[in-house]
């Protein structure tokens, strides 16, 4: 049976891959992610694993390592954060062009400069457009189990492509948190072993990685981006596998007491968690506020999203990343995108929060969410606001 | 009476294989001696092999898709990761095998890049994965610039030649530095064995390549494969120029296998002036008498490096 264990969130993510038998891990270290490929290594040093450790010279290297460990068929994994999935980033988009399902926990981490060790989405945002799938936890136990789902997806043979599991910065990798985890067994059960489609090897003959001409370029581009639409069908599949054994419910937007709600909080990663107890005390106090988890980046979930605004009168987007001179925060952007023209659609209201760790309160969210009330009203002199930056 | 032959019962062209591993077909342009070091390379290594190769010349030319010239299992990923590919796939065909999902049977790993893919941006990926000690076997395809996007001038690129980043002009006589001793620079990594080769000595190559391949543990050759494009010759002095980079001492033929120093092709004696091998190429047209002087001096002094060691160095064997 699964048992509860308290933990760090990061040996706990270890631990998850573990249980998911990877082949191959490369991996280069960097805060908040660390603790990861560190734990793993022991896992792997104590008998427990049986993969190949490459502790490469950077992270350029270990994606790269992964990129011809999954050429080989063999499942991979690393993990990294900010600066150090920017260094992989001339890869990154590599790696979903060639279908390689490679498994990525992303301990989310703020871009330098200046050098900031601590949370935000700036590392994940920045490589949004580069084909591979993005999942976000809100606290230790998806983290596990956004872990085991994460191979089962990327693995799909209607999908084959790699997956960005979000996990925010200290705020969960540095977190001991009571986590149920499944057994061998049980996750030997939910995911099945990696069959893929070609491999290398002199068996069976393959050319990977051609040059593609300016004739065929778009086709790639047009597969690429259908196998990201059709991967939500398959992400819908195994969380809808992963509730029947395991009773844990994942959805792409996930609501919390959001049933005839006027105004709508929308979060992705940790802050949900705040937002939550946010969301209590409101309620208490007689105001009509729900709260909407994104857990599903890419692909977007936008039935899903319409869906869960039908209704609302305002919808106050947090981000936590800034899209310099952009619109609006790069989350925001994509919503207002899809809301566009949509009957009734919510005033929106866009707060860049947490940046680079900075402290998000249970009272920042109330604020937020009363200025947001406000602006329904008197129309907002800005699209967006860097929320609590002194000087503004 | 040189030893260009050497091994010749090895490799004798009748036992050298038939199979073309690397096919007809590929765009590389007539007399490439990169092309030509793949063919044969492949040949060496037989039909257990898996290659990772570094964007460049050898990349563009032989995969146009959905076309491809490998008969062996390819991947190309980046320009500056072929070693560190190489480093993953070694490991995957590794874990697989060891947990029986691929057939139990040895295959090779061997990665391979241009100059500039190996002594420029994918230097610190190859000398990660020699540090680390993976089983596989690097191939460094010297053509002394990197000719793929134009002839620019990269670390291996030989004092004085011209090219699109270091041309040679009214205040310039072409690239100011020496060409980096990356054969060196990897054998301080203590891998076992290390080697320079060069297309004109295929059989000595081929050997090398051999060798190479039954060694288990990283294993390094350093092999100059003439350009005739970026070089300025005609592309049937692909040969011949090979040739005489090695009679001037530019570029010495050798293997060091556990610490050991061998010269695998005798060197007339005395070598031949560099000009011999300077003035047929275009990019050395513009150098100067002093110049010319200046480059015999360092060749000399290399040379006389290379002899040095090759006389002296014992094996780590013999050193424990
Ligand atoms: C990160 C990066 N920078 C630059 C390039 C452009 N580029 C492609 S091949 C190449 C040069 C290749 O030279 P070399 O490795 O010597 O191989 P050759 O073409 O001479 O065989 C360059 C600069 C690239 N592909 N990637
Ligand atoms: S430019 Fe040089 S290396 Fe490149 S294909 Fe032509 S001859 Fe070969």
């Amino acid at each position: 049976m699964a048992k509860l264990a308290g933990m760090e969130i990061a040996f706990a993510a270890a631990e998850a891959v573990a249980l998911c038998r990877p082949d191959v891990i490369a991996a280069y270290p960097i805060t908040p992610n660390t603790h990861i490929p560190e734990h793993l290594s022991d896992i792997v040093a104590e008998g427990r694993l049986d993969a190949e450790f490459i502790c490469t010279e950077s992270e350029h290297s270990a994606m790269s390592a992964c990129c011809g460990a999954s050429g080989t068929g063999a499942r991979a994994f690393t993990a990294s954060s900010s600066q150090g999935l920017l260094y992989m980033g001339e890869i990154i988009p590599i790696v979903s062009a060639m279908r390689f399902p490679i498994v990525m926990a992303l301990g989310n981490r703020a871009n330098s400069g200046p050098i900031n060790i601590w949370n935000d989405h700036s590392d994940i945002m920045s490589q949004r457009d580069m084909g591979w799938m993005a999942i976000f936890a809100a606290n230790g136990q998806e983290v596990v189990d956004m872990m085991i789902q994460a191979f089962k997806i990327a693995e799909h043979r209607d999908v084959m492509l790699p997956i960005f599991v979000n996990l925010d910065g200290f705020q969960l990798t540095h977190m001991v948190e009571p986590i149920f985890f499944p057994t061998q067994a049980q996750v030997d059960k939910f995911l099945p072993e990696y069959k893929p489609y070609a491999a290398l090897h002199p068996d069976n003959v393959v050319s990977m990685g051609s040059l593609g001409m300016p004739d065929i370029f778009n086709e790639f581009k047009k597969a690429q981006d259908e196998a990201m639409i059709n991967s939500k069908k398959v992400i819908l599949e195994v969380w809808k596998d992963w509730e029947k054994a395991f009773g844990r419910k994942y959805e792409p937007v996930m609501s919390y007491k959001t049933k005839g709600a006027d105004v709508l909080l929308l979060t992705m990663g940790s802050m949900t968690e705040t937002a939550s107890v946010a969301v209590d005390e409101m309620r208490e106090k007689g105001m009509s506020v729900g709260l909407l988890d994104m857990k599903l980046w890419r692909p977007f979930p936008s039935e899903e999203l319409k869906k869960a605004v039908k209704g609302a009168k305002v919808l106050v987007v947090m981000d936590r990343a800034v899209s310099y001179g952009g619109p609006a925060g790069p989350v925001c952007a994509e919503v207002k995108s899809l809301l566009y023209g949509e009957p009734n659609a919510p005033v929106i209201t866009n707060y860049i929060i947490g940046l680079g760790g900075r402290d998000v309160t249970v009272e920042d969210f109330v604020k937020m969410t009363e200025k947001s009330i406000k602006a329904k009203k008197e129309k907002p002199e800005k699209a967006y606001e860097i929320y609590g930056a002194r000087g503004s | 009476m040189m030893n260009i032959v050497e091994n010749f019962d090895v490799y004798a062209p009748r036992l050298v294989d038939k199979e073309e591993f690397y096919a007809p077909g590929h765009r590389a342009c007539g007399g490439c001696g990169e092309a030509l070091a793949i063919r044969l390379m492949c040949k060496a290594l037989g039909r257990d092999t898996v290659v990772t190769n570094a964007t460049g010349c050898m990349e563009v030319t032989a995969c146009m898709y959905p076309t491809t010239a490998w008969t062996l299992p390819w991947i190309h990923v980046a320009f500056p990761n072929s070693a560190s590919v190489g480093a993953g796939v070694e490991s995957g065909l590794k874990a697989l095998r060891r947990k029986g999902k691929i057939a139990d049977r040895y295959v090779k790993t061997v990665s391979i890049g241009g100059d500039g893919g190996t002594v420029d941006i994918g230097f610190q990926a190859l000398s990660g994965a020699m540090e680390r000690g993976h089983d596989m076997l690097y191939v460094c395809l010297d053509n002394e610039a990197y000719m793929n996007t134009g002839i620019q001038r990269s670390g291996a690129t030989p004092f004085g030649a011209s090219t699109s980043t270091a041309p040679a002009g009214e205040e310039s006589f072409g690239k100011k530095a020496w060409k980096k001793n990356v054969t060196e620079i990897i054998l301080a990594h203590n891998v076992p064995y290390v080697a320079t080769a060069c297309t004109s000595y295929p059989l000595d190559f081929m050997n090398k390549v051999k060798k190479a391949r039954n060694i288990k543990g990283p294993t390094y050759i350093h092999c100059l494969a003439p350009c005739p494009t970026g070089w300025r010759l005609p592309m049937e002095h692909c040969i011949k120029i090979g040739r005489l980079s090695l009679e001037t001492g530019v570029f010495p033929l050798y293997e060091v296998e556990n610490g050991k120093y061998r010269i695998t092709v005798d060197m007339p004696e005395p070598l031949r002036p560099v000009t011999d091998y300077l003035k047929p190429q275009g990019r050395f047209r513009h150098l100067t008498p002093e110049k010319i002087e200046e480059i015999q001096a360092r060749v000399q002094m290399e040379y006389n490096k290379l002899m040095n060691k090759v006389d002296s160095l014992q094996s780590w064997e013999e050193l424990a």
